[in-house]
């Protein structure tokens, strides 16, 4: 892919950002009004920020332009390790052996996983 | 009109506190004794020309250094008062509420107004002389950037007058630090003021990056950086992938507070633990965020002192590139206590004791490069010699404490207080001192006096020891963190404990004073290299010129400016100059964040209305800038040489 930020239509772009919007709608549609399971709902909504993200960084942040590529690259994987460990970490963290079960406990399937895990 | 008198009174200002009235009338004679200078001198042209709207990374950077001073002031005094409180049981100086916010602030101040202000200051200063850069690659952001913080400390420091301070601890733990538990708009103060220096925190993070990948001077490899810019370089790292983290937790919980939604909450679902799971994720890397840039300063310095190169160059880059990952997997050991499965706390405590490792590899590092040199003992390399051992005893303490077996008995007492102040004080406090002093000549034309230099460093060094180590022992005798009262058998190593805060307190008046006796005694530099220094900063002349380098030096291995030295090379040739090209001066960063300021302060006060006007300030002054055309302008090459001739005198 050549550098496209030059001169011309910014057909990438609108692409790009049309598609980050029909993506949104389609996440809060899945949350709000959806009526899946919750599960359902959880997956739907990752994969769909994924997709996003992918967007974002090809479409607009020029991640295949290469002159600078190995920093980009460095970087990008620094991101995506400290994001697997702010979500998997959270998780990990805060279900094992942590009881938020003071008030009453939770009624998705979530929360249940969690109690079985408890000791 | 009676209501709103009633509003002031009972809710605005603080009331019935005569120390806060001390303060009230103090801070007012203050600014009325500054408007005063700056109209009767004429200087409010000077002051905003020359620094409110300046880009110039060399006057952010003393404009952050002033700053952190008044913090460290600030923060100090705080410390003083809790080891007034502290010294006999039964005191009745701070009651516990006032106590509370006391400790709250002074440790927030600390950490997140004073330690990284300081060394970002020293950063913005020296990081493109160190690399042969004429700016920041964002000057504008960097203004940006001050602005953010500047006007962040002030929001977080008008509390105590103004509303009250925060007093849920610098860790800010939900659900104490809730809604339902903290009403008023105390927590709100650090919420926002955290929140609105934190952008700047970040934006700092992304222009140090940028600048240092992309502004280096031509040859100057990656592995030819200053050990200084390496750890700045990791620094920035760090800071750009963990104050997201904050960004977002401060947010979640300032929408707790004010719109009443449940994620900290122990209500409806929340997680009050949620709150110390994201706050450490920031708040780890935010250690190593304090800690690189001073191991980077003390690497310079005794280097240079040891006139010697650094001994394991190479180590020390590996060793803070394993600590900049590992920083991010260690969090959990902050609240091994709240009692996650055996495979977390095991997790974590192996994790913990294995970043001790590289931080050990740069101890020996720093003795390795002492080892046969030829030592000078100048002011900067006693703060970097007593470094090294008080650091290894915060260090290992640290070990101790990474143990989540043992951690359940040092929690939360004055064990883990030692530590982290044997940590943050030898390593951060004492590099922050060590860089200042070393660098000094370089920013003011001047070195600080080395007699009175030599008596603060004395009084600071045995005053810290003094009123720290005696804590560990506190911590073994079950004295517990934030306590604001003592048992009578605690009371001999409290009275210790405070006569050293005393003498540190000593040894920071001759320090302050210090920079008033060189302003006005030193002998003026007449020459840039003050120190016999080895990396290119110690290139330019003193005063340094605003562009920095007349022409930028071929960089041919490390210690850039030793080599050039070696070949009677300057950074003045006057075949090459060329005109240089200048980033402007712009006021939209003040008045960006003086706008932000407003909207924060209506937000601490839950003003709706107050809060969207800054909010619509603050994209105005964005929208102008995004229509700004202002490409800078070029330095002539007539007004170059006349520069370059006047500083270097008969020189070449």
């Amino acid at each position: 892919m050549s550098s496209e930020h030059s001169e011309g239509f910014p057909k990438k772009h609108i692409v790009g950002f049309i598609a980050s919007i029909v993506l949104t709608i389609v996440a809060a549609w899945a949350a709000l009004s959806s009526g899946l399971p919750t599960p359902w709902i959880i997956t739907a909504i990752m994969v769909l920020a994924v997709i996003q993200a992918c967007i974002q960084l090809f479409m607009f942040m020029h991640m295949t332009e290469t002159d600078s590529g190995g920093i980009q690259v460095g970087n990008m994987l620094q991101a995506f390790f400290v994001a697997a460990v702010v979500v998997a970490g959270s998780i990990w963290t805060m279900s094992f052996g942590y009881s938020h079960n003071h008030d009453g406990g939770g009624n998705d399937a979530e929360m249940e996983n969690h109690e079985d895990m408890d000791h | 009109m009676e209501n709103f008198i009633n509003f002031l009174v009972d809710d605005f200002f603080v009331t019935g506190e005569p120390l806060i009235y001390g303060a009230m009338v103090s801070m007012a004679l203050v600014s009325i004794a500054i408007v005063f200078v700056l109209t009767y001198f004429k200087k409010w042209g000077y002051l905003w020309r020359e620094w409110l709207t300046t880009v110039d990374h060399k006057k952010i950077g003393i404009m952050y250094i002033i700053a952190a001073i008044a913090m460290l002031f600030r923060g100090g005094v705080d410390g003083l008062m809790m080891r007034i409180q502290l010294t006999l049981p039964g005191m009745e100086f701070l009651d516990s509420q006032h106590y509370n916010e006391v400790f709250t602030t002074h440790g927030t101040i600390m950490i997140i107004f004073m330690a990284m202000p300081f060394l970002i200051g020293l950063m913005n200063y020296i990081i493109p002389l160190q690399i042969g850069a004429r700016d920041v690659a964002f000057p504008f952001l960097n203004a940006v950037s001050f602005w953010s913080f500047a006007f962040g400390a002030l929001l977080f420091n008008i509390s105590f007058v103004i509303g009250g301070s925060p007093d849920a601890g610098w860790t800010n733990y939900a659900p104490m630090a809730g809604e339902n538990l903290n009403p008023g708009p105390s927590q709100n103060y650090y919420l926002m003021g955290l929140q609105v220096a934190g952008i700047g925190t970040l934006a700092t993070g992304i222009n140090f990056l940028v600048t240092i990948l992309k502004m280096r001077a031509p040859g100057m490899k990656m592995m030819r950086l200053p050990i200084f810019t390496w750890s700045s370089l990791i620094t920035s790292i760090i800071i750009v992938f963990a104050f997201p983290i904050l960004t977002v937790a401060l947010a979640l919980m300032t929408v707790d507070r004010i719109f009443g939604s449940h994620f900290f909450t122990l209500t409806g679902e929340g997680m009050p633990m949620m709150w110390a799971n994201l706050f450490w994720l920031w708040g780890h890397p935010e250690v190593y965020i304090v800690i690189l840039p001073a191991f980077g300063i003390f690497s310079e310095v005794i280097s240079t002192f040891a006139r010697k190169q650094l001994f394991g160059y190479k180590a020390m880059v590996i060793s803070m590139v394993i600590i900049a990952g590992l920083s991010f997997v260690v969090w959990v050991h902050h609240f091994f206590t709240m009692g996650s499965g055996a495979a977390v706390n095991s997790f974590f405590s192996v994790t913990t004791m294995l970043i001790a490792v590289p931080t050990g590899v740069k101890i020996f590092n720093w003795l390795g490069t002492m080892y046969k040199g030829r030592i000078r003992f100048d002011t900067p390399m006693l703060w970097s010699l007593a470094f090294i051992p008080c650091f290894v005893i915060g260090g290992v303490t640290g070990v101790m404490l990474a143990m989540a077996a043992a951690d359940y008995q040092y929690h939360n007492t004055y064990f883990l207080v030692a530590h982290f102040h044997y940590v943050l004080i030898a390593g951060t406090v004492f590099g922050c001192f060590a860089g200042l002093t070393f660098w000094y000549p370089k920013m003011f034309g001047h070195k600080m006096n080395e007699k009175l230099g030599k008596i603060s460093f004395w009084f600071f060094m045995i005053g810290f020891n003094v009123c720290f180590l005696p804590m560990y022992f506190l911590g073994f005798a079950g004295m517990p963190r934030r306590t604001y009262t003592i048992e009578p058998e605690w009371m001999p190593l409290s009275v210790t404990a405070s006569v050293g805060a005393a003498l540190m307190a000593i040894g920071f008046a001759v320090f302050v004073y210090n920079i008033y006796y060189s302003f006005r005694y030193s002998p003026r530099e007449t020459q840039g290299d003050a120190w016999d220094g080895r990396a290119l900063e110690w290139a330019t002349t003193t005063p340094v010129p605003y562009y920095n380098f007349a022409t930028v030096p071929k960089i041919e291995g490390p210690e850039a400016y030793w080599i050039m030295k070696s070949k009677g090379e300057t950074t003045y040739d006057k075949e090459k100059v060329e005109p240089i090209h200048m980033p402007s001066d712009s006021g939209i960063p003040f008045i960006m964040m003086a706008f932000m300021f407003v909207g924060s302060f209506g937000l601490v006060w839950e003003w709706i209305w107050m809060a969207i006007a800054g909010l619509i300030g603050v994209l105005v002054c964005m929208f102008i800038r995004s229509f700004d055309y202002d490409d800078g302008f070029h330095v002539s090459v007539e007004e170059i040489k006349e520069t370059e001739e006047k500083a270097r005198g008969g020189e070449k």
